[in-house]
């Protein structure tokens, strides 16, 4: 049987990743990493944190791996655990310990789904030791200076049970994400569907209509992906009010006086 | 067969019975020969009508069956049901009179009828139009309904039921076109200039031509409902709408037009070349205008130069000790990102001591608002307040408990709640008062009965209540324990095939935990209840409280009743802290049905009674007969959606909440109120005492 470690050497980015620039996270992070400090992605959905770290993985010339946290992840996951294999007993890397053996970025995605318990494995980690004890193979890992640590939060969830404590946050430099300005994002949006200026110009001022109705009936208004699904839409002939309330609408909302009232909104626009 | 046709006699015997005519001295032959003439459908749907509108009040029912035969000769029979349940309802709001006359003046409910049909109402399609003038951008705008079509900046006032198209899209897109005109009228300044010394023929073609501005900004913003405003003109004057004046168009739809371009050209332009008026356009109210405004500019002046100074202390608390004493008031200024090109809404940057500030969310709404007012921020406004120059208490008054009562029901102890309106998506503050009411104990025989008749299924009921004193948890890794866990297993057999000690956590327990549990039991004491269902309610809660004792969860009890938003009744049967004695028996002993049912109202209340406990577990459970309802307006879907968001709220402050109801028809709302899973109808009311200690053990186990 093959064993099915990670291979980071797989996990090297070869093309740019498009991605603009919002503010100046780009410095910010490659200077966290040559300071060897851990990064906290804050922000809401579908604003570009995933895009980022892909472009950064790039960026760094480092292989990029990242872990979608949930709820029953736990520690041995990241760690990672024995098999036993016709008699023998295997010790295989999780994803966090082969990142940390070779120096690559890990990011691990929504980290408060994880349990608590899971998050603690990071904290020797994300300080200044910058090593992972495996207690299983009675081994203190220690940190290349490549390896970089990366984690994303998404603070709006405003749930009690789902808060990063302080003394995991308290360890991370910190970048808050937010959708990008309008023009930025009209630009996102050309970059990534080729629809025209002013289609995308429409889209984004679309976007802060139902941005202004979070709260007043929306949980959320559009992110960045949304406007860029829906112009794909467009981009292929797809009318832009049903681009819209398609892509848009229906994937923000069920209610159906809001989703009347946004797809009054878009064919006031368009 | 067919039922045969009723005769006279035995209609007025039906009618004799309902109308109770030993009391009421109603002459009821009246109506029966008229009604002896119809089909036997049409008569029974008829005096089941009246039946049940007498319910309501039975000078009313005798209208109607005298109005009945010339009602169904005009209408179908679902427009007749809706003219005599508007009437009811009228009765309810209004009173006898104006019911009277909806019955009375059938002409005038057949015309409105006609108007509804094909017409938009404001009512109807409100749910759509506020998201939709909210989405717009600028002040969050509200909407109502007047005889006159105008705005006073903060509100919109619309006609009730617009009807001039004999379709129903096109009207509510005469709603939107007009909604829009308004916000634009708002977001693009034309209350920048001072209107209330323009005689009245100059505001006139103030108006016309200040149409053709705003029309130009919305078409450049929002060309797909210029499209709409065009077409809908064109519908209405059935031919192509005349075409502004090319000369006009071109100073007024200059992207650097503003109220004063219109103004400049009040006198150059003869009345005769001034555009027509647009179906969309309504009218300008200068002094509603002024008014509201002075009041709003002060207002947010105050609010946003005192947010300004707490910003300001914030940022400078840690650096500023040393020179504290002599202050110059702290300056912000606007950050401007391109010089050459104008600020724009979503770029506006504010800025202190060099760096950018990230205001809270009210802060960058004030500045939307102020924006919309000048154009900008003005400079006097980046001053932050001293502390006491404006009393900011008065600035940002919500109502407070004086206002809204004047005093007549406001009385000690009373708390008042918001409510949720959910046509408008938005709460009136302060809305409903309520009071805690402490339920006089009554010492008599019911709750020895109580315990006798049930004492079999008591005995069991302790029993089961004994083994979940503690909440059973499966323990995994144990050294010692009931069972193996395997994965631990398999995990330490590769340890020792590594050449590692062998792990001796090897199995898994059962641990009891201690029980965090606190729930507040809300008892339905609505008039509905009389009877049987209070009876069943009261036995239910001696036998809960029996078993609570044995778990030992905290619980409170609560009865509720309301009659109007002004009069909200929560009875105090046992708080958290009383404990299980004679008195809180005799309490119980006592419930007695009420008025109605305003739910929202009390789950809010409930709420603020939670946060006062600390509970890993908190659980309210509603035993109820039926929907949220009370005299007034709450009724139907406002009272479905104001307790479904009271609940919403409730869940955000970790509460889950639970529903138990006799009602049949309980699957038709409560799933939308408290989510599928969340609530149980019972459909005998005699098995409510065995159900309800047993819905609680599955709850919290
Ligand atoms: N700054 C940006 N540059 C380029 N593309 C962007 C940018 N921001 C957003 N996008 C677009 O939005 C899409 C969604 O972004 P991404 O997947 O990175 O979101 P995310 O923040 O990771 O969301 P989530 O928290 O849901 O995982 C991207 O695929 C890309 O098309
Ligand atoms: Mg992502």
């Amino acid at each position: 049987m093959k064993s099915k470690a990670l291979k980071p050497e797989e996990h090297y980015i070869k093309e740019e990743p498009y991605y603009q620039p919002v503010g100046e996270e780009i410095q910010v992070f490659e200077t966290a990493y040559k300071q060897q400090l851990p990064v906290l992605l804050k922000g809401p959905t579908g604003c570009g944190k995933t895009r980022f770290m892909e472009h950064m993985a790039w960026k760094l010339q480092r292989p990029l791996i990242t872990v979608s946290c949930h709820d029953d992840l736990t520690a041995s996951d990241l760690v990672g655990r024995f098999l036993i294999t016709s008699g023998e007993t295997t010790w295989i890397d999780g994803p966090l310990a082969s990142a940390v053996r070779h120096g690559a970025i890990c990011y691990l995605d929504e980290i408060v789904e994880a349990r608590k318990d899971t998050t603690v494995v990071i904290h020797p980690l994300a300080d200044d030791r910058r090593i992972l004890p495996m207690e299983k193979v009675g081994e203190l890992l220690e940190a290349t200076p490549e390896f970089c640590l990366a984690i994303s939060y998404n603070p709006g969830y405003q749930s009690v049970m789902k808060d990063l404590k302080q003394s995991t946050r308290q360890r991370f430099v910190a970048l808050e994400f937010d959708y990008p300005n309008a023009e930025l994002e009209a630009e996102i949006i050309i970059n990534e569907t080729g629809v025209n200026a002013d289609t995308a110009r429409q889209l984004v001022k679309f976007a802060h209509m139902t941005r202004d109705l979070k709260g007043s009936g929306l949980d959320e208004g559009a992110s960045t992906r949304l406007l860029v699904h829906a112009a794909k839409l467009m981009h292929d002939d797809i009318s832009p009010v049903v681009a819209c309330q398609t892509a848009i609408a229906q994937a923000i909302t069920d209610d159906h006086d809001m989703l009347v009232a946004m797809s009054e909104l878009s064919s006031s626009l368009f | 067969m067919r039922p045969p046709e009723l005769t006279e006699d035995e209609i007025v015997a039906f009618l004799d019975e309902c109308l109770e005519v030993e009391f009421s001295f109603v002459k009821n032959e009246i109506p029966a020969a008229a009604i002896k003439q119809l089909p036997r459908q049409q008569q029974d749907f008829i005096l089941n009508l009246i039946n049940r509108v007498a319910d309501t009040n039975i000078e009313l029912a005798y209208q109607l069956a005298c109005g009945a035969v010339r009602a169904l000769k005009e209408m179908d029979q679902h427009m007749v049901e809706e003219w005599a349940m508007t009437a009811a309802d009228d009765y309810d709001r209004k009173g006898l009179f104006p019911a009277m006359s909806v019955i009375r003046d059938l002409d005038n409910f057949i015309h409105s009828a006609h108007e509804r049909a094909y017409g938009a109402l404001l009512e109807d399609q409100i749910g759509v139009l506020l998201p939709f003038v909210h989405g717009l951008a600028g002040r969050k705008l509200k909407l109502e309904a007047a005889d006159s079509t105008y705005t006073d900046t903060e509100t919109i006032f619309l006609p009730p039921v617009l009807a001039i198209f004999s379709d129903k899209k096109q009207n509510f897109l005469l709603y939107k076109a007009t909604v829009a005109h308004h916000w634009a009228q708002i977001q693009f300044g034309t209350f920048r200039a001072d209107l209330t010394r323009l005689p009245e023929d100059q505001l006139v073609k103030f108006c016309a031509l200040e149409t053709v501005r705003l029309d130009a900004r919305i078409q450049h913003e929002l060309p797909g409902l210029y499209r709409q405003m065009l077409s809908l003109q064109r519908n209405f004057e059935n031919t192509q709408p005349s075409q502004y004046n090319a000369e006009l168009f071109r100073l007024l739809g200059d992207a650097n037009a503003s109220v004063q371009t219109t103004i400049d050209l009040l006198d150059k332009v003869p009345y005769s070349e001034c555009p027509g008026t647009r179906i969309y356009q309504g009218t300008i109210n200068p002094q509603a205008v002024a008014a509201t405004m002075a009041k709003r500019i002060f207002r947010e002046k105050a609010l946003f130069r005192g947010a300004l100074s707490e910003i300001a202390e914030e940022m400078t608390a840690a650096q500023d000790l040393t020179n504290a004493d002599e202050k110059e008031p702290a300056k912000f200024k606007i950050r401007d990102r391109d010089e050459t090109t104008k600020i724009r809404r979503d770029a506006i940057q504010l800025e202190f001591e060099g760096n950018l500030v990230a205001p809270p969310a009210h802060v960058k709404e004030l500045m939307s608002s102020i924006i919309v007012d000048f154009g900008e921020i003005p400079p006097e406004y980046l001053v932050a307040a001293d502390p006491g120059e404006y009393d900011l208490t008065v600035a940002d008054r919500t109502l407070s408990p004086k206002d809204v009562w004047q005093g007549t029901y406001h009385q000690e102890g009373a708390q008042l709640y918001n409510e949720w309106n959910f046509k408008r998506q938005h709460y009136h503050k302060n809305w409903c008062v309520l009071r805690e009411i402490e339920v006089e104990p009554v010492y008599d025989s019911f709750v020895a009965d109580t315990l006798e008749k049930y004492s079999r299924l008591l005995r069991s009921l302790r029993n089961t209540f004994e083994l979940m004193r503690g909440e059973d948890k499966l323990l995994k890794k144990q050294p010692h324990g009931d069972d193996i866990d395997i994965d631990a297993l398999v995990e330490a057999y590769a340890d020792v095939k590594s050449g590692m000690e062998m792990n001796d956590r090897l199995f898994t327990k059962m641990h009891k935990e201690e029980r965090n549990v606190a729930v507040i039991f809300m008892v339905d004491m609505s008039g509905s209840t009389k009877g049987w269902i209070n009876k069943a309610e009261r036995e239910s809660l001696i036998l809960l409280a029996e078993v609570l004792e044995v778990l030992q969860d905290r619980y409170a009890i609560y009865g509720f009743s309301s009659m109007t938003r002004k009069r909200c009744e929560l009875f105090r049967i046992k708080a958290f802290d009383d404990p299980y004695d004679a008195e809180t028996k005799a309490r119980i002993s006592n419930i007695q049905p009420q008025d109605y049912t305003r739910m929202g109202v009390f789950i809010r209340h409930v709420i603020r009674h939670f946060s006062e406990v600390e509970a890993s577990t908190k659980l309210m459970i509603t035993l109820s007969d039926g929907k949220p309802d009370d005299y007034d307006t709450y009724r139907g879907e406002y009272g479905v959606e104001d307790t479904r968001q009271a609940l919403f709220e409730a869940r955000r402050d970790g509460i889950h909440s639970f529903c138990i109801t006799i009602d049949e028809e309980a699957t038709d709302y409560l799933p939308h109120m408290y989510g599928a899973a969340n609530y149980t109808v019972i459909d005998d009311v005699a098995s409510l005492p065995f159900k309800v200690s047993d819905i609680y053990r599955r709850l919290t186990t």
